[in-house]
Order: C-alpha cells, then structure tokens, then sequence
C-alpha cells in the first residue's frame, strides 16, 4: 500500500489543478461581466477591483493580442462568453464594427462623459484613454528648433539618426492612416519615401527605441508618449523629450484605447455598467495613473508627468477616420519600402 | 487509418480550402511590392539556419559519439538541453544582452569610447545565430545516435586501411548519417519556417510575419491563407528533400559492438571539451543564467504573479494529455504505412506532417474551421446547437497540438520502426498473429525507447507553443507560454523572466531525463 501513496498524491495534485482550472469558468451569471482585452491587464488591475467592489460584478478577463481576440470574437460567433472587448488603437474597435461584433448602446452617461470625436458615431465603442504617438528626440543631442513636422523626419540631416518601428506594428499603421486621411495617399507615400531615404534602424518596440535614444543609438524617433512617461517614473533623469509634431499644421496624431459591447453579450447591462464606470472621473484617475495614457474624460486631468510634457493640439480627423485607412496604410508601407 | 490521416490532415487542408478564392489583387500587389524580398529573407534564413545548426550539430555528435575526452558524458547529454529555450525567449535574453542599449555593448562604450561596439544584432546574423543554437539538438540528436551505431568501427577500418580518422569521417561516416542528418535537418528547418516570435523580436520578415501582415493589418483572411500555402509549399520541399536524402537507406542496424572510443593527444582532448563547453555555455548557461538573475530580480520586487501553481499545472497539463495523443497517433500512422503501402494514405501522411512547419496562428484557423464545421454538424444532427463550445476547448487544443507536433513524433516513432527488421514482422505474421497484436505485443515493446523519445519531444514542445493555445485555449486558462507573451509585450524582461524560467526548467528536466536514459542504454565504455 505504501507504493501507492505517492501516486494517490500525484493524482491529487492533479485533481486540484483541474479543479482550480474548472473554478475559474464558475461565478454566478448575474454577477459577471466578461471582457476579452487586449490591453494589457498588469497596469489596469485596480480599476477593475474597484469596480467589482463598488457594484458587486466580478469582472473575468480573456487576455490576448488585438488581433486574436478579433479573430477569436468572430469565431465564436453567438456564442461567444465576452460580453465587453476592450482594445487598444481605434483601428481595431473600427474593424470590429465593420464586422458586426459590436453593438450600439445609449447612454446618457457615456455621452456626457466621453466627447464626440472620442467615439463612434454609431455608439458602437467608446475611448477609455488617449495616446498621443509622436516625436522623441535626445536633448542632448538635438535642439528641439530643428524638429517641426512628422514630414519632416525626412529631411536629409536625420540621415542614420532616425529609429522607427516597422509598419507591422499596428500604431504605425494608424499613424500612416490618420496622414492618409489628412493629406490624401500620394503626399503620404511622399512623407514615408523620405523616412525611409534617412535608412532608418528599425527596433521591434517602443520602449526599445526610447531606450535606443537614450543612449545615443540614434537621435529622433516616433513613440506612443505613455512609454516615454513610463520610463521618466522610473528614471526622471533619462536624455529623451517629446516633441509634439505638426503643431503649426495638422496637429499630432492621437490614438485611442477603449471598448465596445459585444453583438452577442449575455451580460449586456453589466457591461455597459462597467463601460459606463471607466468613463467616470474616479475610474478615469486611477487609468491615468497607472498607464500614463491621457483621460478620455475631460474634466479629470492627466498624470503630473504627462502635465510636464505641455499641452499640444491634436489632429482634427475623428479617431475613426484610422480605421478606414488601415489596409491602405499598410500598402503605402509596402510601396514605399517601409519595413 | 485513412480516418486517422484525415483528421490529422483536416486542418491543413482546410487552409488550403479557405485559400481558394482568387486575390490576384493582393499578389499583384506583393508581386510589385515585398514578395521578392520576402522570398530572399526565408530562404536565405533557412539556408543560414541549415548551415549553423547543420555544422553545429555533427560535428558535435561526431565529438561526443567517436572521441575520447573529459567531462564527454556529461556533454553527451548537457548539449541537448537548448531544446528546452524556447527560440523566442533565447531571441530576447540576446538582445536584451547584446542590443545597443543592453549592458555588453554599455560597457564597450563606457571602456573604449562612444565609437566601440558590437554588429547590429538586430539583423540576419543575430536571428541565424539565435535559431542555429536554438535548433541545433535536433541535428546533434539524430547524428550522434547515427554516429554511436558505427562511427568508431568506421574510424578503426579507415585506420585499419591508413587512413586518418578525418577521411573516415568525410568519406564514411557522414555520408552513413545522411538519413539521420536530413530528418533532424528537415525538423531544425520546419521549426525556422513556422517561427514568428523569434524573427518578430528581431525585426526580420519572412513569410510567417507577412502572413500576419496580410492577415491583420490588409485585414484579408483568405489572401493570408494563400501566403501561408507558401509557407506549407516550403515545407513540402523540405520534406521532399528529406525523403530523397533518405532514399536507399539502410536503417536497420549491424550489431552494435561494444568497442572502445578514440583517444587522441591530450590538447586535442582539451580542445574537444573546449568546443563543447563553449556552445553549451552560449546557448544554454548564458541564457538560462540571465533568466536566473531577472527571476530573482523579479521576486524581489514582488512582480510574480499569484497563480504560478495554476499556470505551471495547466501547462503539465495540456503537455502531457498532448503528447500521449499524438504519439498514439504518430505511432498508429507511421505503423501503417510499415504494413500497407497505399498511396492516398501515404499523401495523407505527408500533409498530417506538414502542420510542424506552419506557424502555431495558421493551424489554429485550421482548426477553428474544421471544428466549427463540426460544431454546426453536431447541431444539425441534435437538432439544437451544441450545450459546449467544441472550438474553446481543452479538446480543441490538444487536436491543434497533435496537428501542429505530430511530425515531432512521427520521425522518432518512424526511425524506430526502421531499426526493427521486417524479418521480425514476417516471422510473427507467420505465427498466426494479427497486425494489431504484432504492433502490441512486439513492436511496442521494442519501440519503447524511440516512443518516450518521441512524447518528450512533444512535450518540450507543447511547453513552448505560443500562438496556437493564445487563439484556442479555452476562457482563462493560461499557460507559462501565454504568461510570457504578456510580459513580453512590454519588453518586461525582467518581469517575463519567471515563466520563461520555469519553461526552460521543465524541458531541461525531461530532455535531461531522457538523453540520459538514451546514453545509458547503449553506453559504451
């Protein structure tokens, strides 16, 4: 009998795994919202515990990349669990509009909260937050009069000095789409041919390439602004500034995070329960601080780090003007040669 | 069997099926635009791959099977264990270390000036270097057995006739191996070709990430499908390649003699050992003790997260549960093409096996196709539609598994079976006994080793895969694997460092376990 006993523990072991896995799909029905995200849920936690605690919803999350959680969505068509998609870049709420998987939803909350050009027009998805993607340039060794436009970053004297993600990357992409809808294809493909002229090193993230400017690898770059304010938490001495781009011109491009209610939602009003609390100020300020991302909701103001970069004027095409573009965007890229 | 082959087949196939519609616009588009460049990106990456993991892995087989040196068994087993890095996780400990920004070339700069430095790592050596010491054990694996059956008693006939142990290796012993070298060859290859983490981390295109790009961001599904019938045409080649290199080969072995090692002066021992230490430290200590220090570092500053029992069960779990699914599959399949010779069961075969060379994402379309076709069937005959989701579950995922690794096992499974004579078969046949029980009760038992082989090949795999179980997995289950992505996505080093670790860890145990196991069974003195 003593042989056995090893294995009976093994098989516990392995019942309690199950068991710990089966646990997770068993809260009551009522009292869920499930949301399948592609943000990432390490900065935005809290928000959540807040909300289960202020409404007593238990909000279960599906995590994966913008992209698979579509594609997944689609899939599972009328029998999907999400109830609620939360998702970064307004390209991917666009898209999952144009595919059906969304609702619209009416909320006085949300239209008080959250400002026009911030959501769909259909009421289909709503922002959370906003980012800004835009200049970062070495103070060390660039004097911010010679940077003026995202064009600009073509001319001949950033030769070498120029690090950019590819145009895989989906925020480029909105960028390249929200310059194709302001300055029609042929002026873009014309402001993409010079990035590109300039033999740009290409470093597969955001943080990498602040990183790389930091430290001399190169002297001009395009980030999302989060990622440089997350680096300053850390290292408020770090040599890379933001420049806020076309600020006499067409303005800096904005992005948006944010979420829609699923078509086929089960939890229909706890979702647009939670949707409905991401936009207040209470919500809106923990966002702030945890992701560095500006609040969607005007009367909460952003992080003190992000008031130190200064006010700028952004584009003037609503967010959903990016999506349209998108597979546009992505052949520009291809034409002009950008990796 | 043809049932078998089919469902293994069913989701390639399907693929293929989606890919139907025409898109000459979009290839239009490729044609004039990034194809070309595309093309030149895989192939000379799979030819670099071939020539770093190919050089890497005989000449360290024929090392550790034929020489005499210190520390030799140690090695013979240790050389195997970057099997267990995940390719993704080798690609971003290198750059995190060797990047521009990273603390090796820092500390060039703070030494010897702004201008000191490195080569850009970023760029097609630092993925051929990455996925060469990666993907070698597959080469240095099936050599090194190759080279144990005969390579000594080779050496000691060339002696015998004055020639060098050189000659014997060139004009003897490698040609002897080809078999064993173009299957771990073709494996190392099909891994290459499916990758889309490693190359993504390096910025280096193929057509795995164009098959991303078309798919998310021209947001056209079925042109995706038609590029990753590319990809599946690669692979096809390679497997063609592998059979031609293979033809004529005389698997079953002579007697494997106990006969002594080569001994040779003693700096060239020390050489021996040195070459040995030098690769096994760059691709496993180095990384392996970076993931180390970021584990400790992340502990610290308490950024592990709560539910590692759960995610390391899970991931057992599914690993186990695949790899006994696809090994009795690969065995069942690799078993009748031994007995039958039917030609729509060996076309079958080849495109089962084809699922190791297309990326983790594509086969899961694959699967998510076919399972949802037989979500709807379920529902027709019901009459309702089905209580579960077939296509979120732990079922659907293991299928994807057994999809994606059934040519892992079937290879091993498949050398195996070559070993047996078919002698054995005919006389039991002649015995008056069935197929079914030959297969039981002769060739099970004879295959034993070959079959553990093959379900901790699985295993080390299924510990690995990303893209697959982040589209299939079921509601929340997560899994080291899908632990990493997150962390990753952020280039959270430090903070991605536990899991990987704990991946790296599980596989090096089992490829520990079972290389030792192989060495002691067939240890020569």
């Amino acid at each position: 009998m003593s042989t056995r006993q090893p294995n009976l523990r093994l098989s516990l072991v392995f019942a309690a795994a199950v068991l710990s896995v089966a646990a997770c799909e068993s809260a009551p029905e009522s009292q869920v919202v499930t949301v399948y995200s592609s943000r990432s849920h390490y900065g935005a936690e809290s928000v959540f515990v807040a909300f289960t605690k202020a409404t007593g919803i238990a909000v279960e999350f599906f995590d994966g990349n913008n992209s698979e959680v579509l594609e997944r969505l689609k899939a599972e068509g009328e029998r999907t669990n999400a109830d609620l998609l939360l998702t970064v870049d307004a390209g991917n709420l666009w898209n999952a509009a144009q595919q059906g998987l969304l609702q619209p939803i009416q909320s006085a909350v949300l239209t008080a909260n959250i400002p026009a050009h911030l959501r769909d027009p259909e009421n289909q998805w709503f922002a959370v937050a906003t980012r800004a993607r835009t200049i970062m340039y070495n103070p060390a060794r660039v004097n911010p009069s010679e940077l003026s436009t995202y064009e600009q970053l073509g001319d001949p004297k950033w030769k070498g000095r120029l690090c950019l993600r590819t145009s895989s990357a989906v925020y480029n992409q909105s960028l390249l789409a929200s310059l194709i809808s302001i300055h029609g294809e042929e002026a873009t493909e014309r402001i993409v041919r010079g990035w590109v002229a300039n033999e740009p090193i290409y470093i597969n993230g955001d943080t990498q390439i602040l990183e790389a400017v930091a430290a001399g690898r190169c002297d001009v770059a395009i980030t999302n602004h989060y990622y440089l304010a997350r680096l300053l938490a850390k290292n408020p001495q770090l040599s890379v500034a933001p420049f806020w781009a076309d600020q006499q011109g067409a303005g800096v491009h904005v992005n948006i995070s944010g979420g829609g209610v699923t078509r086929h939602a089960r939890n229909r009003d706890n979702a647009i329960r939670l949707l409905e609390y991401l936009s207040t100020p209470e919500a809106q300020a923990l966002l702030a601080s945890s992701s560095f991302e500006f609040p969607a909701n005007p009367s909460v103001p952003p992080h003190e780090i992000l008031a130190r970069f200064g006010g700028f004027r952004p584009q003037s095409v609503g967010v959903a003007a990016a999506g349209a573009f998108q597979a546009a965007a992505v052949r520009l890229a291809d034409r002009a040669g950008y990796r | 069997m043809v049932l078998l082959a089919a469902v293994v087949a069913a989701p390639v196939l399907a693929v293929a099926i989606a890919a139907m519609e025409p898109r000459w616009e979009v290839w239009r588009h490729l044609v004039e635009t990034r194809l070309a460049g595309l093309a030149w990106n895989t192939v000379r990456l799979l030819a670099g791959v071939a020539v770093g993991a190919g050089v890497l892995g005989v000449s360290l087989g024929w090392l550790v099977a034929v020489h005499r040196f210190p520390a030799r068994g140690f090695f013979e087993w240790a050389l195997v264990l970057p099997l267990a890095m995940p390719a993704y996780v080798y690609g971003f400990v290198m750059i995190a270390l060797f990047d521009f920004t990273g603390p090796v070339q820092s500390w060039m700069r703070a030494s010897f000036g702004a201008g000191a430095g490195l080569p850009d790592i970023r760029s097609y050596w630092g993925v051929v270097l990455t996925m060469s010491l990666v993907f070698y054990p597959y080469v240095y694996l099936l050599s090194r057995s190759a080279f144990a059956e005969r390579g000594v008693v080779l050496v000691e006939a060339a002696k015998s006739l004055g020639q060098s142990p050189r000659t014997a290796f060139w004009r003897l012993a490698l040609p002897l191996a080809r078999p064993a070298l173009a299957s771990g060859l073709a494996l190392a290859l099909m891994e290459t070709l499916a990758d889309v983490g490693t190359v993504s981390i390096f910025s280096y295109d193929t057509f795995s990430t164009a098959v991303y790009r078309v798919w998310f961001g021209m947001l056209d599904r079925t042109a995706a499908s038609q590029i990753a019938l590319a990809l599946i045409a690669f692979a096809a080649l390679l497997v063609t390649v592998e059979r031609w290199a293979r033809r004529r080969a005389a698997h079953t072995v002579s007697d494997a003699r106990r006969t002594r090692r080569i001994e040779s002066s003693q700096g060239k021992q020390w050489l021996a050992m040195a070459i040995c230490a030098a690769v096994l430290g760059v691709a496993f200590v180095l990384p392996a003790s970076m993931l180390v220090v970021w584990s400790v570092r992340a502990f610290r500053a308490g950024s592990v997260a709560s539910t590692y029992p759960a995610l390391v069960g899970n991931t057992l779990l599914v690993a186990v549960a695949a790899a006994a699914l696809t090994v009795s599959a690969a065995l069942l399949l690799a078993y009748t093409a031994r007995q039958v010779r039917s030609r729509r069961l060996r076309a079958l075969t080849a495109v089962a096996l084809l699922g190791y060379a297309i990326p983790g994402s594509v086969v899961a379309v694959g699967v998510l196709l076919v399972l949802s076709h037989a979500d709807g069937l379920a529902g027709a005959i019901m009459g309702s539609p089905p209580a579960f989701l077939i296509t979120s579950s732990v079922a659907a995922l293991l299928f994807a598994y057994m999809v994606r690794f059934v040519a892992a096992a079937y290879y091993p499974v498949q050398a195996g079976l070559a070993r047996i004579s078919p002698a054995v078969d005919e006389s039991a046949r002649a015995l008056g006994a069935t197929p079914r029980r030959i297969l039981r009760e002769v060739h099970v038992p004879m295959l034993r080793g070959s079959l553990v082989a093959a379900a901790i090949l699985v295993v080390v795999e299924v510990l690995k895969e990303l893209p697959a179980t982040m589209l299939i997995r079921p509601f929340g289950f997560e899994t080291l694997a899908v632990e990493v992505w997150e962390r990753t996505n952020d280039a959270m080093w430090v903070e991605a460092a536990p899991p990987s670790l704990a991946i790296v860890v599980l596989g090096a145990l089992l490829v520990g376990w079972l290389t030792r196991a192989g060495a002691r069974q067939k240890a020569l003195p």
